[in-house]
């Protein structure tokens, strides 16, 4: 694994996306720079108006009206997929990147069979006949566990469970063995015991297939299970970048740990009282001048309220964006003391 | 501890809740589905009771017809001791006071068009609590208590965002002074931080003003958090039940084990070395569910006698129940 550790895929660097609407303009991502590595899982976490969702869509382009990428560059095996024409991106959607949404009903269209479906995505990208195409959307119904795929292939959208959906909506996002595969939420919408199972599944294809992964959730347990690296956002923005372990053994920024804290804790013998973090996300609208989590942070500053922290850097692979890292910082109580040395 | 020493609350025995599915030309066809089949059990005075399983496994149903939103098929439903299984609408009246129902949807559950005000004040009025200034009071009184403020009260629910929202729905159960509150997946549509907000709220309120919970939801390291004791439903039946302690350490139910195993738990560590039972299929459908124990067609332990006899809950531990023919010698 280590000797594809260095090969970068993909290299997002400086992304500001807004979405225009009548009461004006809304900045979803506020400057976004993260790499994702060859045949790693990279979990993107934060809370709903976080940017993680609009980051992914604007890597992929599919940015809907009004939204629109105002800066920066999204490098994707050395190309900048922010200058390509709409005609160029559609060759890379779906065939060197492909997307998986969180409600696998709307992914797929309820007029058509699955076989239907999958062999249109596959003839568009693949030079291949309707028989040939068949034969993959098989061979992938088969690879995701689908029972008696040739019969399903007959099958519509609404005579498949929820579980069985997702696995068809991937079982298409591989079917032209991209590079690069962005999951928004994919298990979100389904039970725990399916998630499981979904997640299981994409383990075990992430393994044997290599392809890289953006896993986008808010679900920390997720993370833990499934991913290599993180990147936890806030307000439009990175705010910590680490391992798995760095993240939760040794989080560095004041939100993560309330994040880390306002879940039970799965090792607690005794029942103790979680901490929420107060407030709400701020209003991407107006977005605040320094730290976006400076109104609800525990261990704000005048100067988080006056001045955007700077990304950090912690060790290697370990980066947070926190006013109380800079060296001249004053010492807080349970925080951060060993990153200063 | 003195919780066994509690009076029951909530007894419930054998309760039913069919629904009709009509088929055919002329809808002579009719098959039941049984969401809620024969399920036993109570809830003491000041505990909350964690209700789990996948989506249509009943456990909406079971809150919902406990507090007679529906009309139960079969069994008995005590409240306080009393039978209120086939009491009419009008002779519900003055318990509909005493049970609430916080609900999943903070945006589905507030009238768009009223002022919050009008929302919390109109549980106020209907059961003649309060009028007027005394109202308007008592409106301010329960916001400050859910953590709002009480110039909140003239605005509309889409000023404000989904945890205000969920606070105003728990505002408006609140508002009749209840002793029992169903909170049918009241944090899963919230985000993370916010859900920590709500929980925390829920237990002190229930310290201060002595409710009694019934907490659906399919997050169980929520509900293992929240409850004393916890139910787990499967396809209609309550499979397992016992302290939130004794459920979580040592699941008896192949079931119980398996939706345990499926939580993913925020810690790389325990992730990595734990070991998952991953469910194979989905759950059967209701209209046709497997003979004997329903879970056999999906359980790793399923034995010849699984298919025959239905397993009935069996004490394996003090206040430790399970159905599975397991532990049936």
């Amino acid at each position: 694994m280590s000797n594809l550790k260095n090969e970068k895929i993909l290299e997002v660097r400086g992304l500001k996306t807004s979405f225009y609407t009548h009461l004006g303009e809304v900045q979803s991502v506020r400057d976004v720079d993260f790499d994702l590595y060859k045949g790693e899982v990279l979990g993107v976490v934060g809370e709903s108006g976080s940017g993680k969702s609009v980051t992914c869509s604007s890597v992929m382009r599919l940015l809907q009206h009004p939204g629109k990428i105002k800066e920066g560059t999204v490098l994707f095996k050395g190309e900048d997929l922010v200058q390509k024409s709409e005609k160029e991106m559609r060759k890379i959607q779906g065939n060197e990147i492909s997307m998986i949404f969180q409600d696998p009903m709307s992914a797929l269209n309820p007029v058509y069979t699955i076989g239907n479906q999958m062999t249109e995505v596959i003839r568009n990208h693949k030079k291949v006949s309707q028989k040939e195409a068949e034969e993959i959307a098989i061979r992938m119904l088969t690879l995701v566990g689908i029972p008696s795929p040739e019969e399903r292939m007959k099958n519509y959208p609404h005579e498949f469970s929820g579980g069985m959906r997702q696995r068809a909506v991937i079982a298409m996002a591989l079917s032209c063995d991209p590079e690069l595969i962005i999951a928004d939420e994919p298990t979100t919408a389904l039970d725990v015991t399916i998630q499981a199972q979904i997640l299981e599944l994409m383990k075990d294809l992430q393994s044997r297939l290599g392809s890289s992964i953006i896993f986008i959730t808010h679900d920390l347990g997720v993370i833990a299970q499934l991913c290599t690296r993180v990147i936890v956002m806030y307000g439009g923005m990175v705010m910590e970048e680490a391992t798995v372990d760095e993240l939760f053994y040794d989080a560095k920024n004041p939100y993560t740990m309330g994040l880390l804290n306002s879940v039970p804790n799965p090792k607690a013998s005794e029942k103790e009282r979680l901490e929420p973090i107060p407030g709400s996300p701020p209003d991407l609208l107006n977005p605040p001048k320094g730290c976006p989590f400076c109104n609800r942070c525990k261990y704000a500053m005048r100067k988080c309220v006056e001045e955007l922290p700077k990304m950090y850097e912690i060790s290697g692979t370990h980066k947070s964006r926190c006013h109380l890292l800079h060296p001249d910082a004053p010492k807080v109580e349970g925080f951060v003391k060993e990153a200063r040395m | 501890m003195t919780m066994d020493k509690r009076q029951n609350l909530i007894e419930v025995q054998g309760l039913k809740k069919y629904f009709t599915k009509k088929s055919g030309l002329l809808g002579n066809k009719v098959q039941y589905i049984k969401a809620v089949d024969d399920v036993t059990f109570h809830i003491k005075k000041g505990e909350t009771l964690g209700l789990v399983g996948e989506s249509g496994c009943g456990k909406s149903t079971t809150g919902r017809t406990l507090i007679k939103l529906y009309e139960p098929t079969g069994g008995k439903l005590l409240f306080d001791g009393e039978d209120i299984t086939n009491y009419s609408e009008k002779q519900m009246l003055p318990f509909r006071k005493r049970m609430q129902m916080v609900f999943q949807d903070p945006y589905a559950s507030l009238n768009s068009r009223m002022t919050i005000n009008d929302i919390i004040g109109e549980a106020i009025e209907t059961h003649h609590i309060a009028s007027g200034k005394e109202k308007d009071e008592r409106i301010h009184f329960l916001l400050e208590k859910v953590g709002l403020m009480r110039d909140h009260a003239s605005r509309y629910p889409h000023e404000f965002s989904g945890g205000q929202r969920q606070r105003i729905g728990i505002a408006r159960a609140l508002a009749v002074e209840p002793e029992f509150i169903i909170c049918d997946e009241p944090i899963s549509a919230l985000d993370v931080s916010i859900q920590a907000q709500v929980i925390n709220m829920l237990e002190d309120l229930q310290n201060d003003m002595g409710l009694t919970y019934l907490f659906i939801a399919h997050d169980l390291s929520m509900v293992k958090h929240i409850s004393n004791r916890i139910g787990v439903m499967y396809l209609g039946n309550l499979v397992e039940i016992g302290s939130s302690d004794e459920v979580n350490n040592h699941p008896a139910h192949p079931y119980t084990e398996a939706l345990l195993s499926a939580v993913p738990l925020p810690d790389p560590n325990i992730a990595r070395e734990r070991k998952r039972i991953v469910l194979q299929g989905d759950v059967p459908s209701p209209l046709n569910p497997p003979s004997g124990c329903r879970f056999r067609t999906r359980c790793t332990k399923c034995m010849d006698i699984c298919s025959e006899v239905t397993p009935t809950l069996k004490e394996i531990a003090p206040g430790h129940q399970v159905a599975c023919h397991l532990y049936s010698k």
